[in-house]
């Protein structure tokens, strides 16, 4: 687990940014949401789940608290208020820091076997089953001979007799 | 001093398991016994001095002997005495001298526990055991001395990192490496039947107990991490598709199929082939994640490339064991065959349909855990795996899994009639679709994972209650009472009956939490309230409370329902002094059917603070489903037939030599 997991750092930030705008102090009574537009707030969160932040082990945005993920975060909700979607601001940040930044890859040449591979080994996996199965099924047992019959005999009455499961 | 002991012990444990690896398997193959009892002692002799290693090492830890680089690298004065002791696993030297303890642990628990087994077998697989054993104490000690002085020493340690200061660390390392290592046990078994060309059902037989024991300590060992990560990373995730859970995920994996390809080779005889292939398998995700973990590539091809010398030693190691181990399978397997003819609709098919799922779900999880590092190390391009392909790729590959699971106990061996199994087992199944439906409905979630999940665990749910009336009504001797028929049920049934129920359980808490959970961030003050799913959280203000190695803020917050009051919730947010690590201690109120969880972040300039808070259905139930599987696994181990057989010889034995 990378030290740095957290989420809650990357929301002090985006809190603190809130505060600034809100202002008005409440005392007591109910307490204020971090964020104005929690529909937003949501999609931002949503988006940035699947935004690796570039400077963290294997940490996404949403759960970074490094400087460069808060700083992420600030341009996906800025850009999402702009009124644009999802994926234009995916294509963006693409653009800007290469594939690297989404945890899913995009599909393209160099991805086909990431993509296809699962579906390619369950190919191949059910042909080999099947192939087995039906071998399995046309296969002929071999009849005792006349001495494995004996000795079969033999064993079967030399056995204890099966336990009694209860009494 | 203490330390030079160490490293001297480990010294002799190595040349002791060259010997082990080298003398049992020579007298194995001679015929000679006086060779081959030189394992049992040898193997004896190697866990106690790897345990007195072990113990050096943690007395280096335990006094802060600060000339011991890596107890001044992981340790601090002031690190409470538990996380001195666990701090010795909690790094990389550490870490390996307990995988090297825990392979000697199991190697002397298989000659306790497996004297009965012939004795040419026992030299195989102690022979087998000891040259893993040999290639992990020399790696520790070539490439990973942990006893190395740092001279002049430090004044001060630098503290284990502080996310690893949990009690999650006491036990989740020593779960996870005991069912890790513990695979190498079923290995070590199907090698020596590869050895000796003795691959039946009396192997099948043997291993099996072995092979079960490691997936339940490997089940507990994944079940406590997840708890850990849930807890401790402060936001309530339990699964990330991380390379490092991935590598423990995968010998699971195929632990799974393997278990279950063992109870057809030993009642039917069939699979052979199949079962020493993932016993080959299974032992090679263990090597393939610990290197994986090890070498460090995870993190950068590059970080490899600078310092190969560990990450190559273990390449090598997972080279050699399974270029060797598939050379001996292709030399013998050709001469495996058998377990007769058996239909589609028969318990060899879907079980060896489960075990064709479970390989193809490993390779998946492996080409998305590798995919990154190999293009990167081609130069082709750096890219991301991460949860959403990974869920791409596992819920529709899992699916299957559970349908044939509940459908597996009810068809009989060799051939059933397909017509039988479906009016049997069809009502259940509409009724769990529809209980799926109108189930999410109730849930306000009516969307194709909540009501599949559902279902699934419906099914699982209905199934388990048929099964286990037809099981007690398939029992001789119905005169008797249905309590009597209950306990004639050996173990074993039971243990498939209890992990495959936990299946259920376990999809039940996935999919609520997948589908329901809720959370909010609020800025509070003393005295305001938020509200979440129903609960009223009323922050009750922050105190100081430092502890023997951080500063501390903790925070009191009351959770009511209604008028009700719940919980008082006390998360902490800490700051580790050695390394000056922030962290937070996130507070939980579990419950049965929702846990609420609280986090603290930071404080804001007019006074108030940032806090988290999450509504958290039915998560329990995950670990519930867990805690099933292990129960079961330990009673499918426990079962007495595996004993009977060992009991049964011994008076024939005495009888021989009176």
């Amino acid at each position: 687990m990378p030290a740095e997991r957290f989420l809650h750092s990357l929301r002090t930030a985006a809190l603190l940014l809130a505060c600034c705008a809100a202002g008005a102090a409440h005392a007591a009574g109910e307490a204020v949401p971090v964020s104005d537009d929690p529909v937003l707030e949501a999609r931002v969160l949503a988006l940035s789940h699947n935004l690796r932040c570039l400077v963290c082990q294997n940490e996404s945005v949403a759960e970074s608290r490094a400087p460069l993920a808060v700083d992420m975060r600030n341009q996906v909700r800025e850009q999402l208020a702009a009124g644009k979607s999802e994926k234009e601001v995916v294509d963006f940040l693409i653009a800007r820091f290469g594939d690297f930044v989404v945890f899913t890859p995009p599909f393209k040449a160099s991805t086909v076997l990431l993509w296809l591979g699962p579906a390619i080994l369950l190919v191949a996996a059910l042909g080999a089953f099947a192939l087995r199965l039906r071998r399995r099924q046309q296969e002929v047992p071999v009849p005792l001979g006349e001495a494995e019959r004996v000795r079969a005999r033999a064993l079967l009455e030399a056995a204890p007799p099966p336990e009694e499961p209860y009494k | 001093m203490i330390a030079e002991l160490g490293h001297f012990a480990l010294i002799l444990a190595l040349v002791l398991a060259c010997v082990q690896a080298v003398v049992p398997l020579v007298g194995a193959q001679q015929n000679r016994y006086a060779l081959m009892a030189v394992g049992r002692p040898a193997a004896q002799a190697q866990l106690f001095f790897l345990l007195f290693a072990y113990g050096c090492l943690t007395w280096a830890f335990v006094t802060s002997d600060f000339t011991v680089r890596l107890a001044a690298v992981n340790s601090h004065t002031a690190t409470p005495l538990i996380y001195k002791i666990t701090g010795v696993w909690g790094n990389h030297e550490g870490s390996l001298l307990l995988w090297a303890a825990s392979l000697s642990l199991w190697t002397v628990a298989v000659t306790i526990f497996s004297r009965d087994l012939p004795e040419a077998f026992m030299a195989r697989v102690l022979g087998v055991l000891g040259a893993i054993s040999a290639g992990f104490v020399s790696f520790t000690l070539f490439t990973s001395n942990p006893f190395t002085r740092l001279l002049p020493a430090a004044a001060e340690g630098r503290d284990l990192n502080p996310l690893l200061q949990d009690p999650g660390m006491i036990i989740h390392p020593p779960l996870l490496y005991m069912g890790y290592v513990g695979f190498s046990v079923a290995f070590a078994f199907a090698i020596a039947a590869l050895l000796s060309g003795r691959l039946d059902a009396a192997w099948a037989r043997w291993s099996r107990p072995w092979t079960t024991a490691a997936w339940v300590f490997l089940t507990a060992g994944i079940a406590v991490g997840s708890g850990w990560a849930y807890y401790e990373l402060g936001w309530g995730g339990w699964w990330f598709w991380d390379p490092v859970e991935n590598a423990s995920f995968m010998p699971w994996l195929l632990g799974t199929a393997l278990i279950h390809s063992l109870a057809v080779t030993e009642k039917r005889g069939a699979f052979r082939n199949w079962t020493v292939l993932l016993a080959i398998s299974a032992f090679s995700m263990s090597l393939l994640g610990t290197f994986l973990v090890r070498s460090g590539v995870i993190t950068s091809v590059h970080a490899f490339a600078t310092d190969p010398a560990r990450g190559l030693y273990i390449l090598v190691l997972l080279v050699l064991v399974i270029g060797i181990s598939l050379t001996l399978f292709a030399w013998r397997a050709p001469r495996l065959t058998g377990g007769g003819s058996f239909a589609l609709m028969s318990r060899e098919s879907t079980l060896l349909g489960n075990n064709v799922l479970f390989a193809v779900v490993t390779g998946a999880v492996l080409l998305g855990t590798l995919y990154p590092l190999f293009l990167d190390a081609l130069n082709m391009g750096k890219i991301s795996v991460g949860p959403p392909y990974f869920e791409a790729v596992f819920v529709p590959l899992m699916v299957p899994v559970v349908v044939l699971m509940v459908i597996g106990p009810f068809v009989r061996w060799k051939n059933d009639d397909s017509a039988r199994i479906v009016r049997r087992l069809a009502p259940g199944a509409i009724v769990s679709v529809l209980l799926g439906v109108g189930l999410a409905v109730v849930v306000g979630n009516f969307t194709w994972r909540t009501v599949l999940g559902l279902a699934l665990a419906a099914w699982v749910l209905i199934g388990s209650v048929q099964l286990l009336r037809a099981r007690v009504a398939e029992r001789p001797g119905a005169a008797a009472g249905a309590g009597v028929r209950l306990r004639g049920i050996p173990a074993a049934w039971w243990g498939m009956w209890l992990a495959h129920l936990g299946v259920g359980v376990f999809i039940i808490g996935v999919t609520m939490v997948g589908s329901l959970e809720s959370e909010l961030d609020v800025r509070m003050k003393d005295g305001q309230t938020a509200r979440l799913a129903g609960y009223t959280f009323t922050f009750r203000g922050v105190v100081d409370a430092p502890g023997p190695n951080y500063l501390a803020a903790r925070a009191t917050i009351e959770v009511a329902r209604g008028e009700r009051q719940i919980a008082t919730l006390t998360p902490e947010k800490r700051l580790y002094l050695a390394q000056q690590m922030p962290m937070t201690e996130a507070s939980l109120d579990i419950g049965p059917f929702r846990d609420v969880y609280v986090s603290l972040g930071d404080e804001l300039e007019d006074g108030s603070w940032i806090v988290s808070l999450y509504h958290k259905p039915f998560i329990s139930w995950i670990w519930l489903g867990c805690t099933l599987m292990g129960v079961g696994g330990i009673c499918a181990a426990a079962d007495r037939r595996y004993r009977r057989l060992a009991e049964r010889r011994v008076p024939a034995a005495a009888t021989q030599s009176a």
